[in-house]
């Protein structure tokens, strides 16, 4: 519980940093945040972070469910007045409930984003750029490939996702970038829609679920973090107000910085 | 403190033995002394039951002054009621004011049956010492005196301080997870602290561990109710270093 609870704080650490690119917009942010997305998804090392991180998220979750449970049973008769509000906290009592909301967050989630990354049916619109040739006002539509060469998207096909292939000569010409900068800032942006991904009509409501879940990380951190260290039996006089502090910290601060950010693409996108 | 009266409500859990069904009873006390402690108001109100020819209440008591454990009462939603660092006889009515209602119920713990009314079983307490909290001694005719064994004063006083358990199971009644971490990390510390508990420190912790589960405690889940309302104001640190041990001997242990 301690060990999957520490590492996915790690996780955490990575993730927002990754996320926080999204402040950045114009045409750079949208090529840095996509390229982050393409090196994230083609770098071994991330892959194997990645898949330990799921296994981790499910250990976590079956570990705490178990506990509960169990913690259920250890009392079958409960009590006609209780007032556990006198000596302990309530997010220390809400564990297994936080965590159970994180966990619906974490699939409604995935299902927004890296699936539709991933897996939708639909392909991924690839990263485009629209350029004009010097002294015309036409302008013209042009992917992004991955070797930074630029290629026209009419008469060019995708196969696989992100290959560009010519159509009679069916051979592969490169390949784009997903275009996981719009992708994100359609689906919280303010009635916007983004490079062939449609306004999200649900942009706020999205916003709102996405501040709630994070409050809810919040709480869980708020608790979970030192108590991981309890947990191992790292305690002592020297270093236990020093993690405490950092915990509390990191609670405030890390799903803050994550809430920000589609606070922030609601109002300014 | 000037001493007076008070009139109080009592809603008191009754059940006739382990296998009925229990309740909660409403009764009304007057003229409880503020001086007198919440056991002997528990005494004031058996004598009035007993003058109504009813069935007095059961509880648990011995030395009425905080060493033995074995007053126990979860008292208006807390463990040994509302003060800090005192058990339920060493709680006076003056906590409590005039007029007020007054919630008794007996442990609440699977590992806890109640017997009757507010007397609960702990003898899992017992099963679980049996399982460790123990040390060999010489017994060959030439024992060393312990005081001829040098201790660190640092180490001495926190053994000490984790011996003070006087296993109420007043943690084991507040933690939401009815865990027996506090009392089990108590026992385990008391004796791994010192150089004559070396010798069992691996099997101990594990036995004890292994009993705890079996005797169907709950599990820890660090939220500090225990050491709140603990008489004895055991310390959170016994916890982590019964959690040390715990790795120790499971990453050492053959089986
Ligand atoms: C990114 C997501 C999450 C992070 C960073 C996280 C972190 C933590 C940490 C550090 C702890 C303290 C562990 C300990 O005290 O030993 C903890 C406890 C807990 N977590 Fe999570 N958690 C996450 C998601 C979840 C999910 C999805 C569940 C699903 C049910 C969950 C359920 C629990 C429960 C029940 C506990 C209490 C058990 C205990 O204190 O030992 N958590 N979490
Ligand atoms: S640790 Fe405290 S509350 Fe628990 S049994 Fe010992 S004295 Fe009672
Ligand atoms: S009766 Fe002995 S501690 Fe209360």
């Amino acid at each position: 519980m301690a060990l999957t609870g520490l590492f996915l704080c790690t996780f955490l650490i990575g993730h927002l940093l990754g996320n926080l690119q999204l402040f950045a917009g114009g045409e750079e942010g949208k090529r840095a945040f996509n390229e982050y997305g393409y090196f994230m998804s083609h770098n071994i090392f991330i892959k194997v972070l990645s898949y330990t991180t799921y296994i981790s998220i499910l250990f976590h979750a079956i570990d705490g469910f178990l506990l509960a449970f169990q913690n259920k049973k250890a009392r079958p008769v409960n009590y006609a007045y209780s007032k556990p509000s006198a000596n302990s906290g309530l997010a220390s009592r809400s564990m297994a409930l936080l965590g159970s909301i994180i966990l619906i967050f974490i699939c409604t989630h995935m299902a927004n984003f890296w699936w539709k990354a991933k897996y939708s049916s639909t392909p991924m619109p690839l990263h485009r750029v629209e350029v004009s040739a010097p002294g015309s006002e036409q302008k013209q539509s042009l992917y992004l490939t991955t070797t930074g060469s630029f290629l026209p998207t009419e008469g060019l096909v995708i196969k696989h996702g992100t290959q560009i292939y010519a159509p009679e000569v069916n051979l592969k010409v490169g390949e784009g970038y997903k275009d996981l900068h719009s992708l994100t800032v359609a689906f919280f942006g303010h009635d916007k829609s983004e490079e062939g991904f449609p306004a999200n009509e649900f942009a706020l409501l999205a916003v709102v679920l996405y501040s709630l879940a994070m409050l809810t990380l919040s709480f869980h951190l708020w608790h979970g973090f030192s108590s991981a260290f309890q947990s191992l039996g790292v305690r002592h006089p020297k270093y236990t107000p020093f993690i405490q502090m950092v915990g509390k910290g990191f609670a405030v601060l890390v799903p803050l910085g994550f809430a920000s950010i589609p606070i922030f693409l609601y109002f300014t996108r | 403190m000037a001493s007076k009266n008070i009139n109080i409500n009592l809603k008191i859990w009754r059940q006739k033995n382990a296998n009925a069904k229990g309740n909660m009873e409403t009764y009304k006390l007057d003229n409880v002394s503020t001086d007198s402690s919440f056991l002997e108001m528990l005494d004031q109100l058996n004598e009035q039951l007993i003058n109504e020819r009813k069935e007095p209440i059961a509880f648990d008591h011995d030395c009425r002054e905080g060493i033995c454990g074995m007053c126990s009462l979860y008292i208006n939603g807390e463990a040994h009621g509302p003060d800090r660092a005192v058990t339920t006889c060493q709680l006076h009515m003056r906590k409590f004011k005039d007029g007020e209602t007054i919630y008794v119920e007996p442990w609440r713990a699977k590992a806890f049956p109640v017997i009757k009314d507010l007397v609960v079983d702990r003898s899992a307490f017992d099963r679980i010492q049996q399982a460790g909290g123990f040390v060999s001694v010489n017994t060959s005719g030439r024992t060393m005196d312990a005081n001829a064994i040098p201790i660190p004063k640092h180490d001495a006083d926190k053994a000490f301080e984790a011996a003070a358990c006087i296993g109420c199971g007043a943690c084991v009644a507040s933690c939401v997870n009815a865990s027996a971490m506090l009392f089990v990390s108590a026992k385990v510390s008391q004796l791994a602290l010192l150089p004559q508990g070396k010798v069992e420190a691996r099997d101990r912790v594990l036995n004890m561990v292994r009993t705890m589960d079996e005797e169907g405690f709950g599990n820890c889940t660090n939220t500090g109710a225990c050491a709140v309302e603990c008489p004895k104001e055991i310390s959170l640190d016994n916890i982590a270093r019964m959690n040390r041990e715990f790795l120790k001997a499971a990453i050492t242990s053959e089986a």
